[in-house]
């Protein structure tokens, strides 16, 4: 397994902190244990989210993570698009996050356009395959928290010809 | 009809490269067919039992005749020289190489046309009112929607990976010809006590093993907020539908278990958040949308033309057709003219190469350039002057297209079934040609009158049996083909699942049970009562006595 950053091959939408080295990541069972102690704390923190824990969980602490991991165990489950969304634009969360499990090259697009900043992927060469996923696809239709153009804001400014077919 | 922008372009012609990159990973072995399935799927690519299918989307079922001729030109250089049009507004090819399917993809992209989200747990092609734009009962022009939704719902980030594959379809007209209330979302054009635009919203409409009528969740949704509920709609269902078992995935059941007013308070809590982010499209991008379909340039005529009239009155054959295909228009002078894909004795659907032609030649001579396809699996010209209407039916004739039945007993849907696919318990087509030579004898048909006839092979319903006003649904007795029947179903705004009138019958009893309901009906019918009047007014009973009576 192999964990790329979109920083390491374009400039993400989302402004994260380099993140030194490797961050504690406890499950959502251990965070709600040990809350009181660690709620307070400034060491690097991250947590793990499985595809049935949704935004909520963890709705009130997201400024404490560095990192939030959520889970494909399978590529099918796609809950983990919609708890992206809701972590990013409607919680606020501006750490690294991350997609682990079966995470496909082919889904790699959609995931980043929902707010995922890092991908656990199989292979050596992932970071061409982010590469090449984040390119296959350049036009866009639907509004995200990413801040990319939608159709109907290029074409209300005249600019389709951006798009490159 | 809408036209691509450099946009709409830029995304299929994406599409096509990035598949041409899969299928050449699969070839060379680099991807093995279980780490293919998935990708392929993404473009509509089915492996069925004995060949690739592939599945091209129709978005809201409207053609033109440059997109059918290619259609019909594909058909013959990868397919056996004909395709197959189905209960969603689609087409299918079911003989395409593997190696072929990218240049067959470009060859769409070329007139605007793709195959993205026909299979997959994704959010399928929308669609819509055969007659959109044209109907004389219509609110507003359900395309423009349709449109807006097409575009909102392909590569959709977050909803691409649902529980289950995803249907949405609407009306613009109180008479729903487009099965809304069977669809995951059905939404219907209505006005508000102000004159308002917008839409009631139903969910969790469905067919398959679990048969379900949609429930209203919003009675009156303003037309502006169209996407940002669907997405609040969606964002529910995608994180509380099931993914424990594949059978109870679908929004239905999600809606069934926690109740459909619980549901709309999901829904609606959930809207609240989003209903003013960036979701919604502006007004000037509706407007542009709409822009594409203002009517075409109608020629002026004072009330019906003498000569249609006389024609109708000379040709008891052509007045049969009109009788059945030809249907009111908006516009003074003019008619919607369907075309019958059901000629007696063949399978439901199915179009040659060279009736694809002919109809994509006669849309340009009579109809504005322009070609509907409908659920029930026919063709439409949407815009044809009464004064032609003797001349296209003419060479309706010559290619075999000029079947007066639509509506009636022969006018079948019917699924793949075991001719094709890999789920059938049992034959569909070849009951549909048996049923369609039994009684096809034209008179007959005309005096019983509307009658929807619908055959799946199995409970996955694709053949829509469950609204039929007579089902035949394939169950498999130990390795025998037998056929459950069913009565009472409808599809329109009076939606009903239908009753199931005893056990199955084998394949070769059932054209003899279907002849003892229909003479059932006959003779219990009052002032020319349809079918399913009369069946809603009398219930089960009497065609269940009746129904093993030997002939
Ligand atoms: S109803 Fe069953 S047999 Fe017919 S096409 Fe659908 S899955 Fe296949």
């Amino acid at each position: 397994m192999t964990l790329v950053r979109d920083r390491e091959v374009i400039t993400s939408p989302w402004p994260t902190a380099e993140i030194d080295g490797e961050v504690p990541i406890l499950s959502l069972d251990d965070w709600n244990v040990r809350r009181d102690e660690l709620r307070g704390g400034n060491a690097p923190l991250g947590i793990r989210l499985a595809s049935d824990q949704g935004a909520d969980t963890v709705a009130d602490d997201v400024d404490r993570f560095s990192v939030i991991e959520l889970e494909f165990p399978t590529f099918k489950d796609g809950r983990a698009y919609s708890t992206a969304r809701l972590l990013r634009e409607r919680h606020g969360f501006r750490g690294e996050l991350r997609a682990v499990g079966n995470v496909l090259r082919d889904q790699l697009s959609f995931m980043h356009r929902c707010g995922f900043n890092a991908f656990e992927v199989d292979g050596e060469d992932a970071a061409d395959q982010l590469r090449l996923a984040l390119r296959e696809l350049g036009a866009w239709y639907q509004w995200t928290g990413d801040g990319r153009p939608t159709a109907a804001r290029l074409r209300r400014s005249g600019q389709t010809e951006r798009v490159q077919g | 009809m809408y036209r691509y922008d450099e946009i709409d372009q830029a995304v299929v012609d994406q599409r096509v490269a990035q598949f041409r990159d899969q299928v050449s990973r699969r070839l060379s072995g680099e991807l093995s067919e279980d780490e293919f399935k998935p990708l392929r799927l993404m473009n509509g690519l089915y492996l069925q039992l004995h060949a690739y299918m592939l599945r091209v989307a129709i978005p809201y079922g409207t053609l033109s005749a440059v997109q059918m001729r290619k259609l019909a030109d594909i058909a013959r250089r990868y397919d056996k020289g004909y395709a197959h049009f189905t209960t969603r507004q689609n087409l299918q090819y079911n003989w395409p190489k593997l190696e072929d399917t990218p240049d067959l993809l470009a060859e769409l992209a070329s007139v605007e046309m793709h195959a993205i989200q026909t299979s997959g747990n994704c959010i399928r092609n929308v669609t819509t009112d055969q007659f959109a734009g044209v109907a004389a009962d219509e609110i507003d022009d359900p395309r423009v929607y349709a449109e807006v939704i097409r575009q909102w719902s392909t590569f959709h980030p977050e909803f691409s990976f649902l529980p289950r594959k995803f249907k949405i379809a609407l009306t613009g007209a109180p008479h729903d010809r487009a099965a809304i209330k069977v669809h995951d979302i059905g939404l219907i054009v209505r006005r508000d006590d102000a004159g308002n635009l917008g839409f009631e919203v139903v969910v969790g409409g469905g067919q398959g093993r679990t048969p379900m009528i949609g429930k209203t969740i919003r009675e009156f949704l303003p037309k502006a907020y169209l996407l940002s509920y669907l997405e609040a709609i969606m964002r529910v269902y995608n994180q509380y539908g099931r993914r424990d078992n594949m059978y109870k995935a679908r929004i239905k059941i999600l809606v069934h278990e926690i109740g459909a007013e619980k549901f709309a308070q999901e829904v609606e809590a959930e809207w609240e958040q989003i209903r003013h982010t960036a979701t919604d499209i502006p007004p000037e991008e509706e407007a542009r949308v709409r822009s594409f379909f203002s009517a075409p340039a109608y020629r002026r005529f004072d009330g019906t033309d003498a000569g249609f009239a006389a024609k109708k009155l000379e040709d008891r054959a052509f007045a049969l057709w009109v009788r059945t295909n030809v249907v009111a228009h908006k516009q003074p002078g003019y008619a919607i003219a369907n075309i019958s894909l059901k000629p007696v004795g063949k399978p439901p659907g199915d179009a040659t190469a060279d009736q694809m032609d002919a109809v994509a030649d006669l849309a340009e001579q009579f109809s504005f350039s322009e070609i509907r396809v409908t659920h029930e699996q026919n063709l439409v010209l949407p815009d044809v002057a009464e004064a032609d209407l003797y001349a296209l039916w003419q060479r309706l004739r010559d290619h075999g297209l000029a079947t007066p039945n639509i509506g009636l007993i022969s006018d079948i849907i019917a699924c793949p079934g075991l001719d094709y696919c890999a789920l059938a318990n049992a034959r569909s087509i070849p009951i549909a040609q048996q049923l369609s030579e039994r009684f096809s004898d034209l008179d007959r048909q005309h005096d019983l009158g509307e009658l929807r006839l619908k055959i799946s092979g199995c409970i996955n319903a694709c053949g829509h049996h469950h609204v039929g006003h007579i089902g035949i649904l394939g169950v498999d007795r130990k390795g025998e083909e037998y056929y459950q029947i069913t009565l009472g179903g409808a599809a329109d705004e009076d939606a009903a699942v239908g009753e199931i009138v005893g056990p199955a019958v084998a394949s070769d009893e059932l054209t003899d049970a279907i002849e003892n309901i229909i003479t059932t009906y006959v003779g219990l019918r009052q002032n020319g009562e349809r079918f399913i009047d009369t069946y809603r007014r009398v219930g089960r009973a009497p065609f269940k006595e009746r129904l093993y009576d030997a002939g």
